[in-house]
């Protein structure tokens, strides 16, 4: 009875408002290192160093007016924020945290479920969260919101299928869709599939941040053109929706990254036996380090790079990352076959 | 029992989002009853055990299909409903002969299947394989026992780019 409701019940509980306060936190994370970037202080007034400031903005947030324009399509305005929060929160039931562990005298697996499918289960959930921009873009009723969400749909789509064929050349390398056999596949191994597959990791790391909407590649909210992208006409909670689920979006990303490529809860260089006392800190701590530095760089690259043009990041995706993509396939199947 | 009153539960989900498919004016509404009803198919799949064609369906026709009708139906301004059709009865003969065709070959197979009842071929044909997994399963029986069917299928997708791209492009 414990082992079938009341465990997995308490980790759902947990990883989602774990999701949740570190969403929140990367907001500020993100103001503050962009901040830092620029030569300013950030937010400095809410608490120390502006640490109370997503508490602040929550509260703004949920006590701000909440409009649904009157030409609105009500039901699919209603929806949209709803349909693109969904996909980003279930990811996180396939995603493997960390190894089993002992606690109070119980043998607990650190992730949700393992599921054989897991992998194709993440990138069929992340395909369903593009109707949330694109029927957020619809429903609003107004130009720039639905140029925006033509723009924002048809660039995930794009990216989808770089992004899609990198996976493939990882499951190769692993020889299963499980998230938990993708990491031992890479514990076995002796070898991070980041170093084997450097090709497929740039570019589904080129990827995640186009599919996150993230800059150099943010054209669905590019302010100049769009003002502010797919959800202009949205207010209140519903527009925090949006931007929680990009952020969620984010760690999902990093997460996927640390599992496929950077070996999940393995310590650095598992099979260096001086190495060793790196095994004091726990696995979870290091896939949580892992994923940190991938939102570090993520927030870097925001700051660092500009804009690209529409047309520009349509050639990167499909006249370089698409062709790389499945060279690195060819070669990896190429090669498997060549060992086996 | 439990699998029974699932099946049946998501059977009349599908149904009954099928049915709001096709009578909703709106043709965006429509076009998301119809992701609804892929994902309740979705859950059929995963009630039969197996997972890989949930996830696929999920991601070919929920997530990549649907999303290019979705593309079409809003570049398409179908605010105004369609004009009336000249003979409206003519029409409604026409699709009521198509349901008691359909009607009637449904009632045929069951009919058929009852007095030939097929062997248990999932689980003879699961048994034989030298793989296990779900996923391994799929792959294994494609690429041995139906590989022909498999390469003219992909053949006919090779067929249908092709024209595309000719049909878009017309100086090559």
């Amino acid at each position: 009875m414990i082992d079938v409701f009341v465990i997995p019940l308490l980790k759902v509980v947990i990883v989602l408002n774990a999701t949740l306060v570190g969403v929140t936190y990367m907001v500020l994370l993100e103001r503050k290192v962009i901040a830092w970037a620029q030569s300013r202080l950030g937010p400095m007034r809410v608490g120390p160093y502006g640490i109370l400031q997503p508490v602040a903005d929550a509260v703004k947030l949920m006590l701000k007016e909440d409009i649904t324009p009157t030409r609105a399509d009500k039901w699919v305005f209603t929806a949209a924020p709803i349909i693109s929060m969904v996909p980003a929160l279930i990811v996180y039931a396939v995603i493997p945290f960390g190894d089993r562990i002992h606690l109070f005298g119980r043998d607990i697996s650190l992730y949700i479920t393992d599921i054989n499918v897991g992998l194709l289960y993440i990138v069929s959930v992340a395909s369903v969260g593009v109707y949330g921009i694109i029927l957020a873009g619809y429903a609003s009723n107004s130009k720039f919101p639905l140029l925006a969400s033509l723009r924002a749909s048809a660039q995930l789509i794009s990216y989808e299928v770089a992004v899609t064929l990198t996976l493939v050349s990882v499951i190769l390398m692993a020889g299963t869709l499980s998230m938990v056999g993708i990491v031992r596949a890479q514990e076995s191994s002796h070898m991070w599939f980041g170093f084997v597959q450097p090709l497929a990791f740039a570019i589904f790391f080129i990827g995640g941040l186009a599919e996150t909407n993230r800059a150099p590649f943010d054209l669905p909210e590019a302010e100049q053109e769009l003002t502010g992208g797919f959800h202009t006409e949205y207010s209140g909670m519903r527009f925090a929706l949006f931007f929680l689920a990009e952020y969620a979006n984010m760690i999902v990303v990093s997460s996927v990254a640390t599992t496929l490529f950077l070996g999940g809860w393995l310590r650095p260089f598992p099979n260096v036996a001086a190495l060793s006392f790196l095994g004091i800190i726990p696995g979870w701590m290091w896939f949580l380090i892992k994923s940190f530095i991938f939102l570090y760089v993520f927030i870097w690259v925001r700051a660092t790079l500009p804009r690209y043009r529409y047309d520009q990041l349509m050639n990167i995706g499909w006249k370089v990352l698409i062709p790389l993509a499945i060279a690195n396939l060819v070669v990896t199947g190429i090669i498997r076959v060549a060992l086996l | 029992m439990a699998e029974s009153i699932a099946f049946y539960t998501i059977a009349a989900f599908i149904l009954g989002f099928a049915v709001l498919v096709v009578t909703t004016r709106d043709t965006v509404h429509s076009v998301l009853f119809l992701v609804v009803d892929f994902l309740f198919v979705a859950a059929l799949y995963v009630l039969l055990g197996a997972q890989f064609l949930a996830a696929i369906q999920i991601l070919v026709y929920a997530g990549g299909i649907v999303v290019l009708y979705l593309f079409v139906v809003m570049l398409v301004n179908l605010k105004r409903p369609p004009e009336e059709y000249r003979d409206p009865r003519r029409r409604s003969v026409l699709g009521f002969g198509l349901s008691a065709a359909v009607l009637a070959e449904l009632g045929l197979i069951a009919f058929w299947s009852r007095l030939n009842p097929a062997p248990p071929l999932a689980a003879s044909a699961a048994a034989a394989l030298p793989v296990t997994g779900n996923t391994e399963q799929v792959g294994w029986l494609l690429y041995t026992s139906y590989l022909i069917p498999f390469e003219i299928a992909s053949m006919l997708l090779l067929v249908a780019m092709i024209g595309a791209i000719v049909l878009a492009k017309r100086e090559l």
